[in-house]
């Protein structure tokens, strides 16, 4: 990922100037693209999720999931040592076998970024930090913009930012290009060594598929690198659906611009079985050149509990209990 | 014309629901002359697995109860069985084989034991906790806790009296149970389950898994998220009693072990039954303070 330098109100070189110019020209584009079908999209999820992967496969799956959570603690009793706990975990999800890859990044608020970096040390595992007013993104521009900067020196590799959906849904789609891009700009380092931008949509506000293909467009247009669904503290969080429509959209844009983006669910997802739903649809919908942890995450902090007891039932033949995991 | 029967295909009982077996497998259940009486399911592995699931879950609400609720619902329950006496006596005569007049007096047993083991809800402490002398100024207060998440093999020949005689103790000290019925003789579990659905008891409290203890209870015996198992429904088979302690073993189980032949379900149990599945917990408390 290389810095590209960016304006406000530009598009990094992807074909988009004349779209992302003026809100006018925003709109006409965001509700120009097709609309999705509801109940297709539902039925295709749905189907989807009847897909039987057993023995090596599941084992494959399982090990995958595992390499792409983004292990996530986003309570306001956060301590230090929690969060250490946290990223220990994170190296080494299961102590009793050293086989069990590591998890993709741990996602936590900005002040407990320096902390667990501190932890994590040269182990791989990423630090996520989230930002921008997290989670109602209601605040000026300019403190979404600092706090994202706080991480960011902090050492944050990814930053999670909330889109204000209050402007989206009113259709002021410039004012969130424009924050987007700003906070991509936030998140340069001089050295070049800049943290990947998330931005959140929180779907489960944004009330149609229509809107979650027309929030992922602009994402996309302003320079995000992963689109996610959700905070995770708003029900519905992420679904099979809005995953899939958010698929589409990062297939389309590469077929259009060549560039990759990858597509983070979070919340809700807590058992195995849902997690392989995800990776069948990823791997049906745009293919495999997304099934690494580096174009597609899960947020989540109680699925790993659960793929790893099913790890330990495939390689022990026992089924494994909660009494043999830490809790978080 | 003649009436078309109803033949019917009996369900699971699983975290106070009635699913099929997940396998889409059930079994022809006959009386004791070999005559055809009704479908059951037959439970499979990720049935157990999802029984344990459901018993674990309703562990501490269950054992969070006074003793003295728990002993209110067991009493329900005798009250139910009570109501159904009819359909109680028909299940046991068709299972084993007795006369009415026989049959009747299993369930009467049957309804006493569930009354007996009530009236201990609220005594089982009394008689089993202590305050032990210590050489220092403390006081030293042992009490009996429940063990947790119990698979029970119910008796394969007494299908009524037997398996309330293994399902009661467990439940009564705050136990949740995964009970798999005898395997020929299943109807009469069925209807209990049943009783049990609608007699205040929490759902996952009790959970029954019609079918083959051969088939199952290899899985609940190795299951890590099952704090013991009581292997009387495997009585007179050692090799297989062998193997389900084996795996047992490996979360370190506490086992009840399989005796050489069923035992006469109608003697008085004493407290065994109960203490088999409790833990002594004891608390030090400085005195004076």
């Amino acid at each position: 990922m290389t810095a590209t330098s960016t304006t406000p109100g530009q598009a990094q070189g992807s074909g988009f100037e004349d779209v992302t110019r003026t809100d006018a020209s925003l709109r006409r584009f965001l509700h120009g693209l097709p609309g999705v079908d509801q109940v297709g999209a539902e039925s295709r999820a749905a189907g989807l999720g009847t897909r039987s992967i057993k023995t090596s496969a599941k084992a494959y799956a399982i090990d995958l999931a595992i390499r792409m959570v983004d292990l996530t603690t986003l309570e306001g009793q956060d301590t230090p040592g929690k969060v250490r706990a946290l990223a220990a975990k994170a190296m080494r999800p299961d102590p009793a076998d050293p086989t069990c890859p590591q998890v993709a990044a741990v996602c936590v608020y900005p002040d407990m970024v320096a902390t667990v970096k501190e932890t994590l040390g040269s182990s791989g595992v990423k630090v996520a930090a989230v930002a921008t007013a997290f989670p109602s993104g209601r605040a000026a521009l300019d403190i979404k913009l600092a706090d994202t900067r706080d991480a960011v020196e902090a050492g944050a590799d990814e930053i999670d930012m909330v889109i204000d959906r209050g402007a989206f849904l009113a259709g002021r789609y410039q004012q969130v290009f424009d924050e987007i891009v700003a906070t991509k700009a936030a998140c340069a380092r001089p050295d070049g060594h800049d943290a990947h931008l998330k931005v959140i949509f929180e779907t489960g506000e944004l009330q149609t598929y229509d809107n979650v293909r027309r929030a992922s467009w602009l994402a996309m247009m302003a320079g995000a690198d992963f689109i996610k669904t959700s905070t995770g503290k708003v029900q519905p969080a992420a679904t099979l659906p809005v995953t899939m429509v958010m698929l589409e959209a990062v297939r389309d844009f590469r077929d259009q611009t060549g560039t990759m983006v990858g597509v983070k669910p979070a919340g809700g997802i807590r058992t195995s079985k849902d997690a392989i739903k995800y990776l069948v649809m990823v791997n049906e919908v745009v293919g495999q050149d997304w099934l690494d942890p580096d174009w597609f995450r899960f947020g989540a902090s109680t699925l790993l509990n659960d793929l790893l007891m099913q790890r330990t039932k495939m390689t022990t033949g026992r089924y494994s209990g909660p009494d043999y995991f830490t809790l978080d | 014309m003649s009436r078309i029967d109803v033949r019917k295909t009996y369900k699971l009982y699983i975290g106070g629901a009635f699913p099929r077996s997940e396998s889409g497998y059930s079994y022809e259940v006959l009386d004791s002359k070999g005559k055809f009486v009704a479908n059951a399911s037959l439970a499979s592995r990720k049935d157990a697995r999802d029984a344990v699931g459901a018993a674990r879950k309703a562990f501490g609400g269950w054992s969070g109860r006074t003793a003295y609720n728990r002993g209110q619902i067991l009493y329900r329950i005798a009250e139910i069985m009570e109501d159904r006496r009819p359909q109680f006596v028909q299940a046991v005569v068709q299972s084993e084989g007795l006369s009415a007049a026989r049959a009747d007096k299993v369930v009467d047993e049957a309804i006493d034991r569930l009354v007996w083991y009530a009236g201990w809800a609220d005594k089982v402490t009394q008689v089993l906790g202590n305050t032990n002398p210590v050489a220092g100024p403390y006081f030293n207060l042992s009490s009996p806790e429940p063990t947790g998440v119990v698979a029970v093999l119910a008796p394969q020949e007494s299908s009524l009296l037997g398996l309330v005689s293994v399902v009661a103790p467990v439940v009564v000290t705050g136990n949740t149970v995964v009970v798999v019925s005898s395997y020929e003789r299943p109807l009469p579990a069925v209807t209990f389950a049943e009783v049990l659905a609608t007699s205040d008891v929490p759902g996952g409290v009790v959970n029954v898994l019609t079918g083959s203890a051969a088939t199952v209870a290899p899985w609940l015996a190795a299951h890590m998220d099952v704090n013991a198992i009581d292997l009387v429904g495997v009585a007179g088979e050692p090799a297989l009693a062998t193997d389900l302690e084996v795996a047992a073993a490996d979360n370190l189980k506490r086992v009840r072990r399989a005796p050489a032949a069923e035992p006469d379900w109608s003697a008085e149990p004493g407290l065994e039954p109960m203490t088999a599945f409790l833990e002594t917990k004891t608390v030090w408390h400085p005195i004076g303070v």
